[in-house]
């Protein structure tokens, strides 16, 4: 049974409906190898006289190092290395926004879980056993645990700088406003975990030239290879990054984890050094979802019209730095929701703390703020007796509402409709509370954890707003290399981009892009690497955006070449067209003219030419956070 | 140790086994076998799910001595040299793929359920996936693969 059963949906204006282009629902290049158990993922990898990776962690959230003794792990037969922070060549710091988190710990451990000493061996049992055998001497400090203690100007410093990671003010409208109706709350979000299948994991070869190269799984190929470069004191272009296989990634990698680690150990050894993390080294090997405190004020009118909103939210950033910054901004520009509001007052933090390091997963920072903003919703609507799809529609933000960042939405904001098509759509029974409900229905019945006692179903709502791409003047663009060439007779494309697929599907949209633009059936999508220039980053739902616009306008770049080419070659042959090339198209393999008659297939006219475009895409630009918006 | 087993139908025979060795790691790292995956390696997510002797079993949780002589399915046995498994193009078919990586468990573990439940109803598929986690797909598309394969094993069945 192929895939040409499922029903397909072809768009109108695509000029050349070539088989697998968009609009159609098409296989997953990669689906069979998947199936089969042949897709070759990060933890997969094999390499001739290839060692085994391990890492040490601090047992203590807050300590001081006092000495590391490494000689009873390298006593163990079959250990290669075992390497510190001694050992790191260039920078012993990385982070994606604020240099702060050290390759290998020094002096001060500031999380349960901070890697300390890494080692390379014939057996990853061997690995591990060596690097329990590393004996490190702590001092033990008190830990700071409470980002609202941490920012309270009493807590120990954690950074140089202070335990603020930042501050995100925004006000907005009016000030001090009085409403009908004041309704407070307070509300806690805790720690979550993307928990991706695919553990960290890569494979580390040094190369003849004192460069290596690196297979592994990631997120953004080309901000490891900066920040490796960094730490391992080499020019960029010899550190060379390669797409593995991702088993999933939400946000968890984009942070460095094993990357420097595997690296080090291979150029040390000279050999390829291979890393997999267990699952609980996972956990201590990523960032998390930040757990915050979130403390609003709604003031409404007795007819549930909002007047005011303010938030103060504190989030908790862990150890070290990561993405937080960003992930704060998210956070206060979504405090009100996808809502229309006179007056907002927003005052965001991320603080410092000993917790485990927290960042990127998916819906960074406005699913906090959203939790608070819904419940603060549903208590407004409980307090003024109104249904609470009632409350969201009278405030709900439509095209060209204001953000509280004073950012006008001019584009479409279809709130009250999804809020309409939800209410419209038959509710779920409450099953817990009828005769003879099928345990297995019930959230975990299934796993056996319930049997129904304690299981209360209710119906609730809620609707949020989120961000595409990279803000506040971020330059977010992706690049693109497209190949046109006729391989046996036939046009064939090559798509190369550095873009991480970690299982959302853009390798399947490249290709679909590119059929399209071109006209051509064959399509290859080159595995991601650090050989063409940046795609950013497999975050904020962009890369089908950015990446696919970068495809697109080198496909486009192509074509125009190779039509310009056509009218050179071909032109003579039609003087009655006055302008060749805006009449001459690429359909199907095939130049025709203005008139549809055919003048060319392309094998005839390519031949053993080579059509090849770099092209990079950007979305319209952003511009910094203003604080203060007067809006009248 | 020497470890000697049937795996696919095949006698395979590895040396220089440690006997703490999974049979997990001894499939992907000594027999070239990588289809079973290590997800979690403590028998919680179903994502190295092979058949031994017939049983359902978690890879991660067998250890390599207990294999001795032993028959084992793996997700690499099941395509045939032209075609795919049913099971493996419904998943296909059916959206059920993105990052992969609890693909192959999820698949020889409806291969395990449809064996035994040729017409499985959504509760039934549901308890025999429980022990199997996805994060990908939020796990409608893999019922829906599975009821697609259901339909075309019996299809099959019938002809």
């Amino acid at each position: 049974m192929s895939n040409s059963t499922l029903p397909t949906k072809q768009r109108d204006h695509v000029e050349a409906p070539v088989l697998g282009g968009l609009g159609e629902s098409v296989a997953r290049p990669d689906g069979t190898l998947k199936v089969t158990g042949d897709f070759a993922y990060s933890s997969d990898l094999w390499a001739d006289g290839m060692l085994w990776a391990s890492t040490l962690r601090s047992p203590h959230p807050h300590a001081r190092i006092k000495s590391i003794n490494i000689a009873p792990a390298l006593k163990i037969n079959g250990v290669s290395a075992v390497l510190t922070h001694d050992d790191v060549p260039g920078s012993k710091l990385y982070g994606l926004e604020i240099v702060d988190q050290p390759v290998l710990a020094f002096d001060t451990i500031r999380f349960h879980g901070e890697a300390i000493a890494i080692v390379a061996a014939d057996h990853p049992e061997t690995a591990k056993r060596a690097a329990q055998a590393i004996v490190v001497e702590y001092e033990i400090l008190e830990p700071v645990v409470d980002a609202d203690y941490a920012i309270s100007g009493r807590a120990p410093i954690i950074h140089d700088g202070g335990n603020i990671t930042r501050h995100v003010p925004i006000i907005f409208g009016p000030q001090n406003l009085k409403a009908d109706v004041v309704v407070k709350g307070e509300y806690e979000v805790g720690m979550q975990d993307q928990a991706p299948l695919g553990p960290e994991s890569g494979l580390a070869i040094p190369a003849e030239d004192g460069g290596i190269d690196i297979y592994l799984s990631t997120q953004w190929l080309h901000v490891d290879r900066g920040q490796l470069a960094t730490v391992l004191g080499l020019p960029p272009e010899k550190v060379r990054l390669t797409l593995a296989g991702v088993g999933g990634a939400f946000g968890a990698r984009e942070d460095m984890s094993m990357q420097a680690h595997i690296a080090l150990l291979a150029m040390r050894t000279g050999k390829p050094v291979k890393i997999v993390y267990s699952r609980e080294e996972s956990f201590f090997g990523h960032v998390h979802r930040h757990p915050g405190k979130l403390r609003y004020e709604h003031g409404v009118t007795k007819e549930g019209k909002l007047v005011y909103v303010k938030a103060n939210i504190v989030l908790d950033g862990g150890a070290y730095a990561s993405s937080s910054p960003a992930v704060c901004a998210n956070a206060a520009c979504f405090a009100v929701g996808p809502y229309e509001v006179e007056s907002a007052t927003i005052d965001a933090y991320v603080a410092y703390t000993n917790n485990p390091p927290c960042g990127a997963m998916r819906g960074f920072g406005a699913v906090q703020t959203g939790f608070a903003y819904e419940s603060q919703m549903d208590k407004i609507a409980e307090t003024l007796g109104m249904d609470p799809i009632e409350l969201r529609l009278k405030n709900a933000m439509v095209r060209d509402s204001l953000m509280p960042t004073g950012q006008p939405v001019d584009s479409a904001a279809p709130v009250a409709e999804i809020l309409e098509k939800l209410r419209a759509m038959p509710l779920p029974p409450l099953t817990a509370t009828t005769d003879g409900f099928d345990v297995i229905e019930l959230p975990g019945g299934a796993s056996n954890v319930t049997h129904g006692e304690g299981v209360r179903r209710g119906i609730g709502y809620a609707v949020g707003i989120k961000n595409i791409g990279f803000s506040e003047g971020f330059d977010d663009y992706s690049t693109a290399k497209v190949r046109l060439q006729i391989i046996n007779g036939e046009p064939v494309v090559e798509v190369h981009t550095a873009a991480a697929e970690v299982g959302q599907g853009l390798v399947t949209l490249k290709g679909q892009i590119a059929r399209t633009e071109l006209g051509v059936q064959r399509v290859v999508v080159h595995v991601s690497d650090t050989q063409v220039g940046s795609a950013g980053s497999t975050s904020a739902s962009r890369q089908s955006y950015v990446t696919g616009g970068a495809v697109m306008t080198a496909c486009k770049a192509v074509k125009d070449e190779v039509l310009l080419y056509a009218m050179e070659k071909l032109g003579h042959l039609h003087p009655h067209l006055l302008h060749f090339r805006a009449n001459y198209k690429l359909v199907n393999g095939e130049i025709r003219d203005g008139e549809g008659h055919l003048v060319s297939s392309l094998a005839d006219l390519v031949k053993d030419r080579i059509f090849e475009c770099t092209r990079e895409y950007r979305h319209r630009p952003t511009t910094p956070i203003d604080p203060i918006i007067h809006h009248s | 140790m020497r470890l000697t087993c049937t795996v696919n139908g095949k006698v395979e025979t590895v040396d220089d086994v440690w006997p703490g060795e999974s049979l997990l790691y001894v499939l992907r790292e000594r027999m070239g076998l990588p289809g079973a995956k290590n997800a979690c390696e403590q028998g919680e997510c179903g994502s190295c799910s092979v058949h031994l002797d017939g049983i359902l079993v978690c890879a991660c949780l067998v250890a390599a001595g207990q294999v001795e002589g032993a028959e084992i399915k793996t997700v690499e046995g099941l395509a045939g040299a032209k075609d795919l498994h049913p099971v493996q193009q419904a998943y296909l078919d059916a959206g059920a793929v993105q990052c992969g990586f609890c693909t192959p468990g999820l698949i020889v573990a409806t291969v395990d359920l449809l064996e035994k439940n040729a017409d499985p109803s959504d509760s039934e598929i549901r308890e025999a996936l429980a022990g199997n986690l996805c994060r990908c797909t939020g796990y409608s598309k893999i019922l829906d693969a599975v009821r697609l394969a259901a339909v075309r094993l019996e299809g099959a069945g019938v002809e």
